[in-house]
């Protein structure tokens, strides 16, 4: 489904993501970990078309990424910290523009469907700038499933979230899995990416530093394997 | 029909957060009421003076309400990252553009109803009797204004020098449709005919046709960045 290689980032004399390879079929999570300036977010604006890479290359479904972005990008679903959602619309306001934008089916019925299935039917009407981040997180995830994309591309998605909307977080990603859909999610959260990612990969200074099946590792190892990985690679604010 | 329906949504969209935060339309209403008070006070009760005032004044007074409002057309794209959702939507980009430039058109055209029906009050000057030619000199021009707007707006929404950058690149390049709106405007108010300016409206809707295509052509690039 998603295969990158020998990736390459750099702002000005900085570099981002040095040379990072990594594959994922389809079907499965990958939880790419590492600390503040790891290049976890570069590597998921990489992989979400929003920015090209100084060099190396991203394959999604067979289709070159880097020179071919439209048309890998009716397969994505990007929820990154914005959630991409207007403040004075309302929820169901936000799905049908986005659904409407993508050429897809912005029937009520549908928007109804996608909102239940986030659990914010009950404040379907209501305007986003009322809703919390965990709701506007849950919002951008209704909007993925509306646009039925098949590659879900999570950037920190339980930062902020009470115990609940981490589990639910989780159970959205199993259950998005289950229907044949691939994610990759870039968070710090060391035990939520454990109950949902098949692999595990560990970022530190742009470099790859590991990526093992997650039936490989035990919490404890994976705390372990984490501190002794990334000790003192976290970058200068 | 996909596309048209494309760009129906994003003004959609945009009249109806308008609607809500009426963020825009306050602003601008009350900076059309400070321009009158201020040109007022410049010209005094001198008829004559005003009468050749006059068509500078009220372009004038739309091109910086359009600075005003065109400046902050992206504003809502910049929050919670919406830019971004609007380059990963596959389609044509341009979609987005008209619709963008059809609401920022509605909004131009709602302060200049007000503006002009202000003006004909405060300064006694007879605005009924060429009614139908100036809102087609106002028509055009207001495209020419929007549609540059627009582009230059996607443009510099991004920079941080935004408030400079965008009046600086956008008024040198409306100095077509200044010239000929001013000009026209002014020949209708003395009473000419619509004939008599033909030349000015030709310009102005070869100038529009220039900008719009020029925008539908280059906005994927902008919105890529």
């Amino acid at each position: 489904m998603i295969a990158a290689q020998d990736l390459r980032k750099a702002f000005g004399p900085t570099l981002v993501l040095d040379g990072v390879s990594l594959a994922l079929p389809r079907g499965r999570c990958l939880a790419v970990l590492g600390p503040n300036g790891a290049g976890k977010t570069t590597l998921l604006r990489l992989l979400a078309t929003l920015q090209r890479p100084t060099s190396g290359t991203v394959t999604i479904d067979g289709v070159d990424a880097v020179r071919e972005p439209d048309r890998v990008r009716p397969l994505l679903g990007v929820v990154a910290h914005g959630s991409y959602v207007y403040e004075d619309l309302t929820a169901r306001e936000n799905l049908r523009f986005w659904e409407t934008l993508r050429g897809g089916d912005p029937s009520a019925a549908r928007v109804a469907a996608a909102l239940a299935q986030v659990e914010l039917d009950a404040v379907a009407d209501e305007r986003v700038r009322t809703f919390s981040a965990g709701m506007k997180r849950r919002l951008g995830l209704a909007r993925v499933l509306l646009a039925e994309a098949r590659l879900l591309l999570l950037d920190e998605p339980f930062t902020g979230l009470d115990r609940r909307g981490q589990k639910w977080v989780n159970e959205f990603l199993l259950a998005f899995k289950a229907g044949g859909g691939t994610a990759v999610v870039a968070t710090h959260s060391l035990g939520g990416s454990l109950a949902v990612a098949d692999r595990i990969a560990i970022l530190a200074q742009g470099r790859l530093v590991l990526d093992r099946p997650a039936t490989d590792l035990s919490p404890e190892a994976l705390h372990r394997l984490y501190e002794s990985l990334t000790e003192g690679a976290e970058a200068a604010p | 029909m996909t596309y048209a329906r494309r760009a129906w949504i994003v003004l959609q969209k945009d009249l109806l957060i308008e609607r809500r935060s009426k963020e825009q339309t306050n602003a601008l209403l009350f900076f059309c009421l400070l321009l009158l008070f201020l040109f007022q006070f410049a010209l005094g009760p001198d008829r004559e003076r005003l009468t050749a005032a006059l068509p500078g004044l009220l372009w004038l007074g739309f091109i910086l309400a359009g600075l005003l409002g065109l400046g902050r057309s992206f504003l809502a794209e910049r929050e919670n990252d919406c830019w971004e959702g609007l380059r990963l939507t596959p389609g044509d980009k341009s979609a987005i553009y008209l619709g963008k430039l059809a609401g920022n058109c509605v909004l131009m055209a709602a302060v200049e109803v007000v503006l002009v029906v202000l003006f004909g009050v405060f300064y006694d000057v007879d605005l009924w009797t060429p009614a139908a030619p100036l809102a087609l000199v106002l028509a055009l021009g207001t495209l020419g204004l929007a549609s540059v707007g627009t582009l230059f707006a996607a443009m510099t929404s991004q920079a941080r020098a935004r408030e400079l950058l965008f009046p600086v690149l956008l008024l040198p390049v409306q100095v077509p449709v200044l010239l000929a709106t001013v000009s026209a405007t002014q020949a209708l108010l003395l009473g000419q005919p619509l004939a008599d300016v033909a030349h000015w409206l030709k310009l102005l809707a070869g100038a529009d046709c220039v900008y719009v295509t020029i925008g539908v052509l280059t906005f994927e690039f902008v919105l890529e960045g």
